[in-house]
């Protein structure tokens, strides 16, 4: 693909024995929500990792903008535009919300060789961050220490500080683990939103969300991509069905 | 920082209040010891400060940082004792001295974390104390006295016990004042994310290290000017200051009076040194008494005397 945003090819990464990432290609084009599923253990938290520089692939490349960016440092790879939320939330549990937020867009307003004025009265770093937690439907919890959220608020923050560092594609893992049927509902409709303006790579487990966000899916399985493609071709795609679907289905079906 | 009428308010609003009354009482009642054993706390205090600057703000736990209060002390005794006398070529130069040591440990240490962390720095910090030891020009494990104060030209007369201890006193005023605002600029906010969730801060795009380092080098500059201090305030330099145990003697000040606070260093250096004068009075193995005590403090209120006094508890 000419316009890929983001252009994987031949990830391969290993721990030990197990296999995480094996001879991963991967395209998303500018603008389109690319969707990543796969079972629990099929490498999907590995790839953004290896994607955003925390881990270091045993080979193959990955390119942003047509830039090999395999051996940049992960905050080099944030400065060029590329965010990420944790699946298991990871924020500043002893600060504020807005403190939170406030940081992310510090770490992308200058260098932070600053010693004098304090941050927390700066309004280029506030307001941007009041900005973004608005965008999630946050708006009113930015001085509650992090610590004392729920579960679901913590998922919200996550998604705010990725998009405070003002990214052009977002990687978002399993955005909606651990939510309630309402919360997901709302995060469906605010991922509706930001496809608009974001580049996304969307993990996650919950079908009916990526079936109705997705303008592609690619299946993960042991740490291989065994099918790309539209909603429609993957949901029909025999090995796809066989090796997670049908699985899935029949767990969802429970449910 | 709203200054409310809390109790730590008041607390710490008298602790600065008798700090500054120090030398008249010990003018009225003509007791000379009160005024040097406040002198050394203050001076004390500093080191306390600088340590909490990266320990309880930033999450670095240096067990090495008693090593710069024996360099800026060492800076001090080894120039008088070459002849250079002025504190204007002195204490710039112990300064100077403090950070470079301070940007080649943290250079080498602050790559690791936690226990390993405390381990290097630890191993750094015996290293320069053996430094010291083997310094047979200067007195070697004697230590080095030290005959002239620093002289700063007639602006300032150290050898004056009650302008020594205003001018301790305000420097560490200083310090407080510097670190209040270092830890709240966007540097400080750099600093407490880092040690909140580094891995987070190079997920949205800092590179924590340059920040750490800087900190530690700050720290360790500051606590270099303790160091000056402490060496013309008795007259005499010797590598027991850099032990080990005295590392950790500033480490149990700060986690005793508050890790992240502003005052904290300085209520848990009075109540250190007031405790150790105190129960040393008392029997000779005070610190079978003292070590419990800090147990407790440690076990009970994790946010340390000024945690209690505030009334909440701290990470
Ligand atoms: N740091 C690690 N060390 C060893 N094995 C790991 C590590 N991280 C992940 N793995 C293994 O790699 C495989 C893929 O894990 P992960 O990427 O978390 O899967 P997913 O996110 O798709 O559930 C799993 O078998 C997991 O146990
Ligand atoms: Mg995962």
């Amino acid at each position: 693909m000419a316009d890929a945003l983001l252009r994987v090819a031949e990830l391969t990464k290993r721990f030990g024995g197990v296999i995480a990432s094996e001879g991963v290609a991967l395209d998303v084009a500018d603008g389109e929500l690319h969707a990543i599923i796969g079972p629990n253990g099929a490498g999907k938290t590995t790839l953004i990792g290896q994607l955003t520089g925390e881990i270091a692939p045993d080979s193959g490349r990955i390119y942003f903008a047509g830039q090999d960016i395999t051996a940049l440092p992960t905050h080099q790879r944030s400065a060029i535009g590329m965010a990420r939320s944790f699946q298991i939330t990871s924020l500043f549990l002893d600060m504020t919300v807005l403190d939170n937020v406030a940081l992310a867009v510090q770490a992308h307003a200058g260098h932070s060789f600053r010693f004098w004025t304090p941050a927390r009265s700066e309004r280029a770093l506030r307001a941007p961050a009041q900005a973004a937690l608005a965008r999630v439907g946050a708006a009113d919890r930015g001085n509650v220490v992090v610590a004392d959220l729920s579960h679901g608020e913590h998922r919200q923050i996550e998604i705010a500080m990725a998009l405070a560092t003002r990214p052009r594609l977002l990687l978002l893992d399993e955005p909606m683990a651990g939510m309630g049927p309402e919360e997901s509902a709302r995060l469906v409709n605010l991922l509706r939103e930001l496809k608009k303006e974001y580049t996304i790579l969307l993990i996650e487990h919950d079908m009916e969300a990526v079936f109705a966000l997705a303008d592609r899916i690619s299946v993960l399985v042991y740490g291989r991509v065994i099918a790309t493609g539209t909603p429609a071709a993957i949901r029909v795609n025999p090995e796809v069905i066989q090796a997670y679907l049908g699985e899935q289905q029949a767990v969802t079906g429970h449910g | 920082m709203m200054p409310a009428l809390s109790l730590r308010n008041i607390v710490v609003a008298l602790l600065l209040l008798m700090l500054l009354l120090v030398p008249v009482y010990a003018l009225v009642v003509g007791n000379n010891f009160v005024l040097s054993l406040f002198t050394r706390i203050v001076i004390l205090a500093i080191a306390a400060t600088s340590l909490n600057l990266i320990m309880g703000y930033g999450g670095m736990v240096s067990f090495g940082h008693a090593a710069y209060l024996g360099i800026g002390g060492y800076m001090v005794g080894i120039l008088a004792y070459e002849g250079i006398l002025s504190g204007f070529v002195q204490w710039p130069l112990a300064l100077l001295v403090s950070a470079l040591i301070a940007f080649v440990i943290g250079l080498l240490s602050l790559r690791t974390r936690g226990v390993y962390f405390i381990m290097i720095t630890l191993a750094f910090g015996q290293m320069i104390y053996y430094v010291g030891v083997s310094l047979n020009r200067y007195g070697a494990d004697d230590g080095l006295t030290i005959y002239r104060r620093s002289n700063f030209a007639g602006l300032l007369n150290l050898s004056n016990k009650t302008v020594f201890y205003y001018f301790c006193l305000l420097l560490l005023l200083a310090t407080i004042y510097l670190t209040w605002r270092l830890v709240n600029s966007r540097f400080g906010m750099a600093i407490r994310g880092a040690r909140s969730n580094d891995r987070r801060m190079h997920a949205i795009g800092f590179p924590t290290f340059r920040y750490r380092l800087t900190c530690f080098v700050i720290a360790g500059t500051i606590c270099g000017l303790a160091g000056v201090l402490l060496a013309n305030h008795t007259d005499f330099i010797s590598p027991a200051v850099m032990h080990w145990t005295r590392s950790g003697d500033l480490i149990v000040m700060v986690v005793l009076g508050g890790m992240g606070s502003l005052f904290g260093p300085l209520i848990g250096t009075v109540a250190f040194l007031a405790l150790e004068e105190v129960l040393s009075g008392i029997t000779e193995y005070w610190q079978i008494i003292f070590g419990p005590m800090l147990l407790a403090i440690v076990l009970f209120a994790r946010g340390g005397i000024d945690g209690l006094l505030a009334g909440i508890r701290r990470g």
